[in-house]
């Protein structure tokens, strides 16, 4: 596997209004990566997000993306919002609206119609196409996104806790689909996520965020580190 | 049925029917991605913006349209950043704003002209008001919307969806939302006279909620709502032609009726699927 650096950030301070919560974080990203991204709530884990996803510019130093990503070709898998539970919408649609990327089209093509139905078909929902999307279960609502970011996605998913209100059995099936993305299909994931034991399970790489340091490194060094000490001490 | 014809005779309920069908259009297809994103309130803050607006300028010997249309589209750029910062209370704060201008224009006209007509029929609408300008004007409107529905429709869907995915992935999200609230604010003054302060927002509302209970897709509820609307709209005004009650107000309950029967109908339908 050529190592192709996809993202890239270099003293990156994050903060509200000018207050700083993390400084000086360095890590990068290669293609085929899986990174999970813990620390407590309120360490400037989804202010991390939005910077890599160039919503938001950091307060100090800088994010360099791969020239493949920019132009919006990031798949990102956003929290769930109180809006979309009663959302009129089929399946298909939202799959589609993958491919808006900016791009100054009004219509989609012939091709990218059915590259979002093999993108569906690849996580298993082509059957549920023309279900309406609030009729379908949280696990399945959240392969219907995860196909939109697919769509989206040049080499990198980035997911905002996306285990999160899942009942055990269809989070650990959402794993196992990120891990077949990640190992088949050669995707880098970047993943927040509370669930800090499938975390270390599954993530090559870990990166915790905290208000008075960093950590970022190999799943395994994390336990051993002080950060993962306390953090991830019960899971051991 | 010579009765119904003979409705068509009178040039000022000709009128009415082609600015309340259009405006009725409009209200509809700018309704869906307001209600789906619980914007809903904004329509109404608006009316009553419009409806304080068009007191001023009354007082004033000013031309209603030219002074109400800035002001309320002014308002409704407040209102969509207001909505968009949700820190503040955002129903809160656009419920503050409508009853303030609604109260400022009940001051304005008893001081100047007294709570004449003029003033009912700004409230609750009347089939006399809509002249030439009305029906041009609603003409443009209707075409403007409709083709920001036809050319923009993913991206507006995209947006309604899941603004932050939207954002992520490049879609000018602000733009589409200015574009939506200015052409809200326009469907709102334009239909005020015709159906009242207290009930144009009505017109926002009921056709996306009755098509959401029984359509699924996005374009189906796109479409129904449009199609809901204006039918309401026609029952409406030839049901108060013929038993004299106020349009803006028969309107409403015509939807109102609508929405009821498809809240039944998506019940049955359910019942019968279990």
């Amino acid at each position: 596997m050529n190592d192709k650096l996809l993202i890239d950030c270099r003293d990156v301070s994050l903060g509200y209004e000018g207050h700083a919560i993390s400084e000086h974080l360095n890590f990068q990203v290669h293609n085929g990566e899986y990174l999970c991204i813990v620390g407590e709530n309120g360490s400037g884990k989804s202010t991390l997000l939005k910077c890599l996803l160039g919503l938001i510019k950091p307060m100090a130093g800088e994010v360099v993306l791969d020239k493949s990503l920019r132009r919006g070709a990031i798949g990102y898998l956003p929290q769930q919002t109180p809006a979309q539970k009663d959302f009129p919408a089929t399946a298909y649609e939202v799959v589609l609206s993958g491919f808006l990327n900016g791009r100054r089209r009004f219509f989609y093509t012939a091709a990218e119609k059915s590259r979002a139905l093999m993108n569906m078909g690849k996580l298993g929902i082509l059957e549920l196409k023309d279900q309406c999307y609030r009729e379908l279960s949280g696990g399945q609502q959240q392969r219907v996104l995860l196909s939109r970011a697919l769509c989206a996605a040049g080499e990198v998913l980035i997911l905002d806790e996306p285990v999160t209100g899942l009942d055990p059995a269809a989070a650990h099936d959402l794993y196992r689909t990120l891990q077949y993305l990640n190992r088949s299909e050669g995707l880098a994931i970047v993943m927040v996520t509370h669930d800090i034991q499938n975390a270390l399970h599954y993530a090559d790489t870990i990166l915790h965020a905290g208000q008075k340091g960093w950590f970022c490194g190999a799943a395994a060094d994390y336990l051993a580190s002080p950060y993962g000490r306390k953090f991830g001490g019960e899971t051991v | 049925m010579t009765l119904l014809l003979s409705m068509f005779t009178y040039p000022f309920i000709l009128r009415a029917f082609v600015v309340g069908i259009l405006v009725a259009l409009c209200a509809a297809l700018l309704g869906v991605p307001l209600v789906l994103k619980r914007y809903s309130m904004i329509g109404d803050g608006l009316s009553h913006v419009s409806f304080g607006a068009l007191a001023v300028a009354v007082a004033c010997g000013w031309a209603p349209l030219p002074v109400s249309i800035p002001v309320v589209i002014v308002a409704a750029l407040c209102l969509l950043r207001l909505s968009e910062r949700s820190r503040i209370g955002a129903d809160a704060a656009i419920a503050v704003v409508s009853a303030s201008a609604l109260a400022i224009g009940v001051i304005v006209t008893s001081l100047t002209t007294g709570l004449t007509t003029d003033v009912d029929s700004y409230m609750f609408g009347s089939i006399l008001a809509m002249d030439r300008t009305d029906v041009v004007l609603s003409i443009v409107l209707a075409v403007l919307v409709i083709a920001v529905f036809a050319l923009c429709y993913h991206a507006l869907f995209a947006i309604t969806f899941d603004e932050s995915f939207s954002r992520a992935t490049g879609v000018p999200v602000g733009f589409y939302n200015t574009l939506l609230s200015v052409l809200t604010a326009l469907t709102i003054v334009l239909g005020m006279r015709l159906m009242g302060a207290m009930l144009i927002s009505s017109l926002v509302i009921f056709p996306a909620l009755s098509a959401m209970r029984l359509i699924k897709s996005f374009r189906g509820v796109v479409l129904m709502s449009a199609v809901v609307s204006v039918l309401s709209f026609c029952i409406g005004l030839t049901a108060s032609y013929l038993v004299s009650t106020p349009v803006g107000a028969s309107v409403v309950v015509v939807n109102l009726i609508v929405f009821l029967l498809c809240c039944l109908i998506s019940k049955l339908k359910r019942r019968s699927r279990t």
